[in-house]
């Protein structure tokens, strides 16, 4: 009897609570440690005020779960939050009525917004060019190098520096060959770290109209000699066996943890699989660059994702948004997250914070990426922004391909891609008029 | 002797096939009929503004020599398909015909992998091929044999055919046998009697008899290849390399769903129907005058 009532009173104070809640959907698409993590956040959050609950939903990886989202939102039921890669960024800017921009949410719930609290070169990426954020950076992360310590031991070489140019990593690489190697080097999104941020590392344009964020006008430019020079040099490793194609996107990454490639190129957000699986010595590196070129090295461009709010939803809904949006900005959220990841403390506050615990000194090397990013932008390497974004990848990846296995020239596959990357930016320049 | 059933009442027939034309009306031919409507269409990813354009994604896909390279390898692909699936499945249930002990065990092992999805599929191609993990690659690099399907286009396109024929012959396989149990024994032992040695018997009786099965089943095959085989080459190759393994399906996929070019792929699509129609009609035309029913 004393039980019944207990259980009564308690689903009573239960439904009460469920019904005074307002629920926000937030879908994502991070996985295994990265899914914690965001489950943990929107944990804290829901335990830290009645109000509202977050309520993460993985979707699948970046491209399904916006594919889901443009499915739902065509449908009328898009969830609140939207996580969507930087590759989605054009693509979600340019569908004004689908998305709510994050200052005004913020600013209509009486939340206080700086986009200037943030690294310039993210909140530059996520920022009209009418000057307005549009969307809140959550997990940034950009390119960088790791190598195998006890690989450079066993080839003579000196582990505690790493590679800094190309023609070192060349040199190291031959000796690696020497000493027995298979692998010297590989490459994970081939397009994202050997073109997209190769050119901002360069300060030499990718694009025009400042790499596409300054209109959809914008046209590709990797023919340039500098890019040629660059595939050209990756060709003659591949084909004397210093560099080894080891697939598309981050597939390459399992062959540096196994042990089996020495050196790879690929994003920072890739340090927590290393940290918890690879069973040998590691450092990590900035990106290689070519010391004779003017201006380099500049900055990298920034990769992952941000959050976008989605449009046509109550009131009330908007302002758990903003509510949450403000929990994760504190910079002790962020340097928690940072420190966890591996991925960009977004906010000036937070690295300072990060940095003041002591944990670049601790682990070193999880500085790399932030000190690349933390630099002031040229208009040629303030972040890149291309409509329909996912084909070019897709183009850069056939025609790289072609190269590393001989087929084409580097001078045809660069102009190739510009050929064929240009067609999908008319196309989408087209579609998306207004 | 005519055996067609008279039905007195008008409606009564109608009703009775009402459902699977409400089926058929509402997942084939309604989606059919918006594929065709928006492939006249170019519209934004979320759908906000949506301008008709004529043929002009139709006009912009034969100008793309990507998209015309992708008809050969269609091409390739899919008449690997056919007469590899049917080829093999044929072989496989003649023996399983022949088997007296344990043909149960034989047969369900063949059918298995239909149960398989395609993408399933692909991924556990992918497992044994991978030139880094895979277990086949690792043995044949033994054997002094480097795979690398990541950049032999030769070997990419093998890949995602023995995907493609190992996920189909199980349903080859089950109208093969089915078609050849239905073969009366007294024809076989028949041209035995007549001094017929095994070979001959096959290839004076049991396949022309087997005509029809060999026909419906390269029909049901080309169509498969065309359509059916998209998540296959998503879980291996995903096109590549270069666009060696990118055939048509693949790319109004790709378009459609990954790149959210609604237009560019619906105009994709029709062209699939087009070809699969003309296809069809094709192979009623002619290949059907040399079946024996």
């Amino acid at each position: 009897m004393k039980l019944k009532f207990v259980a009564l009173a308690l689903a009573s104070a239960l439904s009460v609570n469920a019904q005074a809640q307002t629920e926000i959907q937030w879908w994502h698409s991070m996985t295994a440690v990265n899914g914690e993590w965001v489950n943990d956040l929107a944990k804290e959050f829901n335990a830290k005020q009645k109000e509202y609950k977050i309520v993460p939903t993985f979707k699948g990886s970046y491209d399904e779960s916006m594919t889901a989202a443009i499915a739902a939102f065509r449908a009328g039921n898009a969830p609140n939050i939207l996580q969507v890669f930087e590759v989605g960024t054009a693509t979600m800017m340019a569908s004004k009525g689908a998305i709510v921009p994050v200052g005004k949410v913020m600013k209509d719930a009486g939340y206080k917004f700086d986009p200037k609290a943030y690294v310039s070169a993210v909140a530059g990426y996520y920022t009209a060019p009418s000057g307005e954020m549009l969307s809140f950076p959550f997990n940034s992360s950009t390119t960088i190098f790791y190598i195998n310590k006890d690989a450079f031991k066993a080839a003579g070489l000196d582990a505690s520096k790493p590679p800094a140019t190309w023609p070192e990593v060349t040199l190291a690489a031959a000796k690696l060959k020497a000493s027995g190697h298979k692998c010297p080097l590989t490459i994970a999104w081939q397009g994202w770290t050997q073109l997209e941020s190769f050119s901002a590392w360069h300060n030499v344009e990718f694009a025009t109209k400042s790499n596409g964020l300054a209109g959809l006008d914008a046209r590709l430019k990797v023919d340039s000699p500098l890019h040629e020079r660059h595939i050209e040099n990756l060709a003659n490793m591949a084909k004397q066996g210093l560099f080894v194609y080891k697939g598309r996107a981050n597939v390459p990454e399992a062959s540096f943890v196994s042990g089996e490639c020495a050196m790879i190129t690929t994003s920072a957000g890739f340090y927590g699989n290393v940290a918890k699986n690879a069973k040998f010595g590691y450092s990590l590196a900035t990106l290689p660059y070519y010391p004779d070129v003017e201006g380099a090295p500049q900055n990298t461009v920034i990769g992952g994702a941000s959050l976008w709010v989605m449009s046509g939803k109550k009131s009330a809904e908007y302002k758990g948004v903003a509510a949450f949006f403000d929990f994760i900005s504190s910079p002790e959220v962020q340097s928690a997250s940072h420190k966890r990841t591996g991925y960009l403390p977004i906010t000036t506050a937070a690295y300072q914070l990060t940095e003041k615990s002591g944990f670049y000194k601790e682990k070193p090397g999880t500085d790399i990426a932030v000190q690349q990013m933390i630099r002031k932008v040229t208009d040629k390497s303030r972040g890149i922004r291309l409509g329909n974004y996912v084909q070019i990848r897709q183009v850069e990846d056939e025609e790289l391909e072609q190269v590393w296995s001989g087929k084409k020239t580097p001078k045809e596959a660069l102009q190739a891609i510009v050929k064929r990357g240009n067609e999908h930016l008319e196309r989408f320049q087209k579609a998306n008029k207004s | 002797m005519e055996k067609r059933v008279q039905f007195r009442s008008t409606w009564l027939p109608w009703l009775l096939i009402a459902p699977q034309v409400i089926v058929i009306g509402v997942f084939f031919f309604w989606p059919a009929a918006q594929a065709v409507l928006q492939s006249f269409q170019v519209q934004d990813a979320f759908g906000m503004s949506t301008e008709w354009v004529g043929v002009q994604n139709f006009q912009e896909l034969f100008q793309n020599d990507s998209y015309l390279a992708s008809f050969k390898t269609t091409a390739q692909f899919s008449i690997l398909v056919a007469v590899l699936g049917i080829g093999l499945s044929l072989i496989l249930a003649i023996f399983a015909d022949r088997i007296l002990k344990g043909a149960v065990v034989y047969k369900t092992l063949l059918i298995v992998p239909y149960a398989v999805a395609p993408a399933v599929a692909g991924v556990l191609w992918i497992f044994m091929f991978s030139p880094s993990l895979g277990v086949v690659a690792y043995a044949l690099g033994h054997l002094g044999f480097e795979w690398n399907h990541l950049l032999n286009e030769g070997h990419g396109m093998t890949l995602i055919v023995m995907a493609a024929v190992w996920k189909q012959i199980s349903y080859n396989f089950l109208f093969f046998l089915a078609g050849l149990q239905s073969i009366p024994k007294s024809l076989i032992e028949a041209a035995a009697i007549d001094g017929a040695k095994a070979w001959r018997r096959f290839w004076t009786i049991q396949f022309p008899l087997l005509s029809p099965t060999t026909f419906f089943l390269l029909v049901i095959n080309m169509v498969y290849a065309f359509f059916d085989t998209f998540a296959i080459v998503d879980a291996t190759t995903h096109g590549g390399p270069g666009q060696a393994t990118s055939i048509l399906v693949y790319k109004a996929y790709y378009d459609g769903f990954k790149a959210m070019d609604l237009g560019g792929s619906a105009a994709q699509s029709v062209v699939l129907m087009t070809i699969v129609i003309a296809l069809t009609v094709i192979q009623f035309r002619f290949v059907e005058k040399k079946v024996n029913y």
